[in-house]
């Protein structure tokens, strides 16, 4: 019995006051400039296995053979016209696409009349890939500017009427209740609560459409260009010039991230709302 | 603006959804200034009655009479805040007038949510949210409020305080209350009169006289409680 008495031997020990920390579900803190570790790191590989001549050039040319290509195509002035050509291509496809699809989608969304035109035709267009109208708009259009701009704005439209007009036609009910209860116009209700509604929705199709829009240039410059970025790369495969190629694909790819990026931007700042699980 | 308040009333309204008569030739009358708890099951057609007084239901099929003011505001047991408005513009939503945005100010204030105008719905708490859904109702000056089980989904403390700010809100601005509720101690404590719904009438309909701060251990609320309870089917001890 006496042993009862005697302390517990853990009570000498001073008390242990560590907790293990829950996790957060959630993402936690973004890393600065953590999207670009990812392709550092490519190009980091890439450059030891051209410097140890794993990578033979004729397959792929080294990084700086790529850069080297990249200066010398600026400098006679190639580069410069190249993407001047491209980009208008692909920004005046991506505005009128914008344009059309958003406006279908708005006439669509807001009126009866409006859907039973347009809704059953765009999703009849839908089901058929933009890319599979080129022999047809060839015929129509001839192989210049103006059949390159119809494609990329067909693609950019289908994409953002489908994303807008969902989100249009899908605002909470709840929403709507109340909008009665308070007495709402119909002006009013398009105006204060459809539309900010139906933003999220938007910006999802403008990001797709931006995409769409530099894979429908990339494919139209390579069959029937006679300038821009793909044509440039068509000629290098012709002559062999991997490091021209890459050079292309670089401008491509840069051209991609930067507009993604500048739409995030404008995302976050329209919609400063909403609190998202990435932060 | 009116200068005589018109209370709310009702005559034998009758509700149908299909073959069954959610309300079945109901009466129902209320004061300006009167303070009226409505009580009952799920399915006893508290919901119904609430959206046929504030005008929300189209594709019903009914008759009866139905007098309703001009000013009607209707509290959700959601907050009902638009995301992406902030407080301030969610409560003037709807609202005309230069000075609508000074009498937001002032509807805000009137919660205790002064300062926060500018902040966004999802930076509050669940009870400043329904504090501000609250406010939109005052707002409006409204001659009728109608609230859908308003502090359902706010936890224990935060009803209390609620029930505070309601009471007072409506002392100061008398507006006919409809408040359906499935909680008779929020019943007995905040309202002049209970009802009591079955099967689309009303089965009971009783004046509450107890003093002012109502207290929960009064033996006069423990007689109302007992007598709300048994209308609804409920004896005390035992189970249902």
């Amino acid at each position: 019995m006496t042993r009862t008495l005697e302390p517990p031997p853990r009570a000498t020990s001073p008390p242990v006051t560590t907790r293990t920390r829950k996790r957060r579900l959630g993402l936690g803190k973004p890393i600065p400039f953590g999207r670009v570790l990812g392709p550092l790191l490519l190009i980091g590989l890439w450059s030891a296995a051209s410097a140890t001549g794993l990578l033979d050039p004729r397959i792929l040319s080294a990084p700086w053979t790529v850069v080297e290509a990249g200066v010398r195509l600026t400098e006679d002035g190639t580069l410069p016209d190249s993407i001047a050509t491209s980009l208008s291509r692909a920004a005046i496809g991506f505005l009128v696409g914008a344009s059309v699809g958003t406006s279908l989608a708005v006439a669509a969304g807001l009126s009866r009349i409006g859907e039973a035109l347009i809704d059953g035709s765009v999703q009849v267009k839908r089901a058929i890939p933009t890319l599979g109208l080129i022999p047809l708009l060839i015929l129509w259009l001839g192989i210049g500017e103006a059949f390159k701009i119809v494609v990329i704005a067909l693609g950019v439209a289908v994409t953002l009427y489908i994303q807008t007009y969902s989100s249009l036609t899908g605002i909470d009910s709840r929403y709507v209740e109340l909008a009665e209860v308070v007495g709402l116009n119909r002006r009013q209700f398009v105006r204060k609560v459809v539309f900010p509604g139906a933003l999220p929705g938007f910006f999802v199709g403008l990001r797709l459409g931006v995409t769409g829009s530099w894979l429908a240039l990339v494919v139209l410059e390579q069959i029937n260009a006679t300038s821009g970025i793909g044509y440039l790369m068509f000629q290098a495969q012709n002559y062999g010039q991997t490091e021209v190629i890459l050079v292309g694909l670089v401008v491509y790819g840069l051209f991609g991230f930067v507009s993604d990026a500048l739409l995030r931007v404008l995302e976050r700042r329209v919609l400063s709302w909403r609190r998202t699980l990435a932060g | 603006m009116a200068s005589n308040a018109r209370g709310l009333r009702v005559a034998n309204l009758v509700r149908r959804f299909g073959d069954r008569a959610v309300l079945d030739g109901l009466d129902l009358d209320i004061a300006p200034g009167e303070f009226v708890a409505l009580l009952g099951r799920s399915g006893s057609g508290k919901s119904t009655l609430l959206r046929a007084i504030a005008g929300l239901d189209y594709d019903v099929t009914g008759t009866g009479e139905l007098d309703v003011p001009d000013r009607v505001s209707v509290a959700f047991q959601d907050s009902r805040l638009l995301p992406w408005l902030r407080v301030l513009d969610n409560v003037v939503l709807g609202v005309g007038g230069s000075d609508a945005r000074e009498h937001g100010r002032q509807a805000l204030a009137e919660v205790g949510l002064e300062g926060r105008e500018r902040a966004w719905p999802s930076e509050l708490s669940g009870g400043e949210q329904q504090r501000v859904a609250l406010a939109r109702c005052l707002v409006r000056d409204p001659e009728v409020l109608l609230a859908d089980e308003p502090f359902g989904s706010l936890d224990a403390l935060t009803r209390i305080r609620m029930h505070g700010l309601l009471r007072e809100l409506c002392a100061r601005h008398r507006p006919a209350v409809l408040l359906v509720t499935h909680d008779v101690d929020e019943a007995v404590e905040l309202a002049d009169r209970v009802v009591v719904l079955e099967d689309g009438r009303i089965r009971l309909d009783v004046a509450v006289t107890l003093p002012a701060p109502r207290s929960h251990r009064d033996p006069g609320f423990q007689s109302y409680r007992d007598q709300l309870l048994l209308a609804l089917g409920i004896t005390e001890g035992a189970t249902p």
